[in-house]
């Protein structure tokens, strides 16, 4: 195929365009990191052709529950999200911040923390998910304790958005406006055209560094049919989410309900194991331990993804200040969703639904919420 | 900086399998760091040279089963400046602690041809049932790299960095994929971090072998194991192994008799 180069607007790929895009990512140094089938998921992991994605695959996504599924067609990006999110690459769970050994002066040498070498490029970034990136650069990018190697890792990441095509059972975007049609923070996004018995990608361009690469990828200018195929796709799996959050004033909902009964009804099936928030793609809370070896040689201070859900996480000299699962999942809900705001300026949460489905016990975080809203006010059900 | 002196290290066994203190062999990369930090001046396991007491630094593996235990722990407690705890029979009373929940008598007219030459107590039981315990470091067995975490710490005379939460928040740094709400009931939820998260990596549910974390909801676990199809011998059945006698656990076996 030959790109019309008078027309940036829209693009169309095929499968071999992916195939293409994939590889020059590849030539161009990056780290290619993409949707692949592992131990029954769709899990983000290296890549190095439309062969590693999950062709025909879909999920199925309830509380507490997750299966793949067949689909009845062979679409590349036909899942929901799974239980990957990009702070894994950009945000790593474990991270050695600085180690330090004793010099033949009787001095200290601190060496700089092991900084990778990855540019990653990102495939098959969706909206609820650039959001969360977004979420993520205002508390580890920006301010005064920026951190420089998140900031160094998302400024040299290259972004392949796709607006979904599936919702799944436990997503809620539409809720929280972070999708499903990205709008910004890409420098691709594909829209997968199935239908008719042709399997095309609508391409629009979202940055100069995305048009660059288009050039040296095989593509058609799109039709006005495809442009309308695609905002049918958007549209289709927007009225798909499986769940939805009134968000009409729940700062003040919740906030104002930190004594309602229904804390103590979650604080029953919370099990405090934290999946909820390793999960999250914009819980951000870590921890740091320091080692010291057997010789007292060296030392070395490690980072590592916490949550709120651990006793130490709240310890203070002489205990933990949320000893009680109830002040725990309060903590969680009403940060998330309420004290975010104050702090950010924006809801913590997206709407992608992992906290709900990679909760064990299947607590829905649009449920709890709904639960206050019914009965505000604190009196709860008799 | 180095003292002239360095701190004695005592190694005790009592009712186990022996395999926490082979953790300790098992370091083999840091051994000789180990010995030059240390000295080892009693590990019977490792060398028959055994000198006297008192110890700085104790760790005790097993459990207390016999009347002669039950004195010889206040012993060593005695001899040791400080007391670490390793492994599941010496935190919790180990698979032994099995006994609990039945009749020693039993069991010992069953298995031994003459059971007169048998001194047992009813019971298994933690080491700090018995004496001040300054320490414990669960697992069966121990992970060795937190082992040398703990005696790096006593050295350098700060806290271990030892997490009690849960095994999930080890899963998920790991990268796994939850095998619970896969469909495969797990006691990583309840469990003590330490291993790693090594079952669930390998796609298996967790067997609890570093016994309960910090704060477990052991009733909405177990209901959510009967929602994925579990019976309740089932649930009893995975809350007994190796850390059946540790509270928690306990509690919620007996909720599930037969």
């Amino acid at each position: 195929m030959q790109r019309d180069s008078a027309d940036t607007a829209g693009l169309v790929i095929d499968p071999l365009g992916l195939q293409a895009l994939i590889e020059r990512l590849a030539s161009m140094g990056f780290r290619v990191v993409g949707p692949a089938l592992r131990d029954d998921a769709v899990v983000y992991d290296d890549i190095t052709g439309i062969g590693d994605l999950p062709q025909g695959w879909t999920d199925r996504q309830e509380p507490g529950r997750y299966r793949l599924e067949r689909r009845q067609d062979d679409a590349l990006f036909g899942y929901a999200v799974g239980p990957h999110s990009w702070k894994k690459f950009l945000f790593p769970p474990v991270e050695t911040l600085w180690s330090a050994r004793w010099d033949d002066k009787g001095g200290m040498a601190i060496s700089p923390p092991e900084t990778s070498q990855d540019k990653f490029a990102f495939i098959g970034v969706r909206g609820c998910e650039l959001h969360a990136m977004a979420i993520q650069d205002r508390v580890l990018a920006e301010g005064d304790h920026a951190n420089a190697t998140y900031a160094a890792r998302r400024q040299e990441a290259f972004i392949v958005a796709v607006n979904c095509g599936q919702a799944g059972g436990t997503c809620f975007c539409v809720s929280m406006e972070t999708g499903p049609k990205v709008e910004s923070g890409f420098d691709l996004a594909l829209t997968e055209l199935l239908d008719g018995g042709e399997h095309r990608f609508l391409v629009e361009i979202g940055s100069d560094a995305g048009a660059q690469v288009m050039e040296e990828v095989p593509s058609a200018p799109a039709s006005a049919v495809q442009i309308e195929a695609a905002a049918a796709v958007v549209e289709r799996t927007a009225g798909q989410m499986g769940r939805s959050l009134d968000t009409n004033g729940i700062k003040e909902l919740l906030q104002g309900n930190l004594e309602h009964p229904r804390w103590d009804e979650v604080a029953e099936r919370c099990l405090t194991c934290a999946n909820c928030t390793m999960v999250c793609p914009t819980c951000f809370c870590t921890t740091v331990e320091d080692h010291s070896d057997l010789t007292n040689q060296s030392a070395e201070r490690v980072r590592k993804w916490d949550s709120c859900f651990t006793m130490d996480f709240s310890y203070v000299h002489g205990g933990s200040v949320r000893s009680s699962t109830r002040s725990r999942y309060r903590q969680w809900m009403t940060h998330k969703l309420a004290n975010w705001i104050d702090q950010f300026g924006t809801s913590g949460c997206v709407g992608c639904g992992r906290c709900v489905t990679w909760c064990p016990v299947g607590i829905d975080i649009t449920e709890e919420a709904a639960a206050i809203r019914a009965t505000p006010g604190g009196k709860g059900e008799a | 900086m180095p003292s002239l002196q360095r701190p004695r290290l005592a190694v005790w066994k009592f009712a186990s399998c022996d395999g926490c203190q082979l953790s300790i062999l098992d370091c083999e990369d840091e051994l000789l760091a180990l010995a030059g930090a240390v000295e080892i001046a009693n590990f019977p396991e490792a060398s028959s040279a055994i000198s006297e007491g008192p110890y700085d630094l104790s760790l005790v593996e097993g459990s207390i089963t016999t009347p002669h235990d039950a004195r010889r722990i206040q012993d060593v407690r005695e001899q040791s400046k400080f007391l670490v705890t390793i492994g599941a029979c010496a935190t919790a009373g180990g698979i032994q602690a099995l006994r609990n929940f039945a009749d020693v008598d039993e069991f010992v007219s069953t298995v031994y041809a003459s059971p007169r030459y048998i001194e047992t107590l009813a019971t298994s039981t933690p080491i700090s049932d018995h004496v001040a315990v300054d320490y414990e470091l669960h697992g069966c067995p121990i992970n060795k790299m937190q082992l040398l975490e703990v005696i790096s710490a006593y050295l350098a005379g700060r806290k271990p960095a030892i997490a009690a939460h849960s095994v999930c928040v080890e899963c998920k740094q790991r990268g796994n994929v939850c095998v619970m709400v896969q469909g495969t009931p797990c006691l990583g939820p309840v469990t003590h971090a330490g291993c790693g998260a090594l079952c669930p990596a390998y796609r298996r549910g967790c067997y609890g072998c570093y016994g309960p974390m910090e704060t477990p909801n052991m009733k909405s676990l177990a209901g959510e194991w009967q929602a994925l199809g579990a019976q309740p011998r089932d649930i009893q059945r995975a809350l007994r192994t190796f850390n059946a006698w540790a509270e928690p656990f306990r509690e919620e076996s007996e909720a599930h008799d037969d």
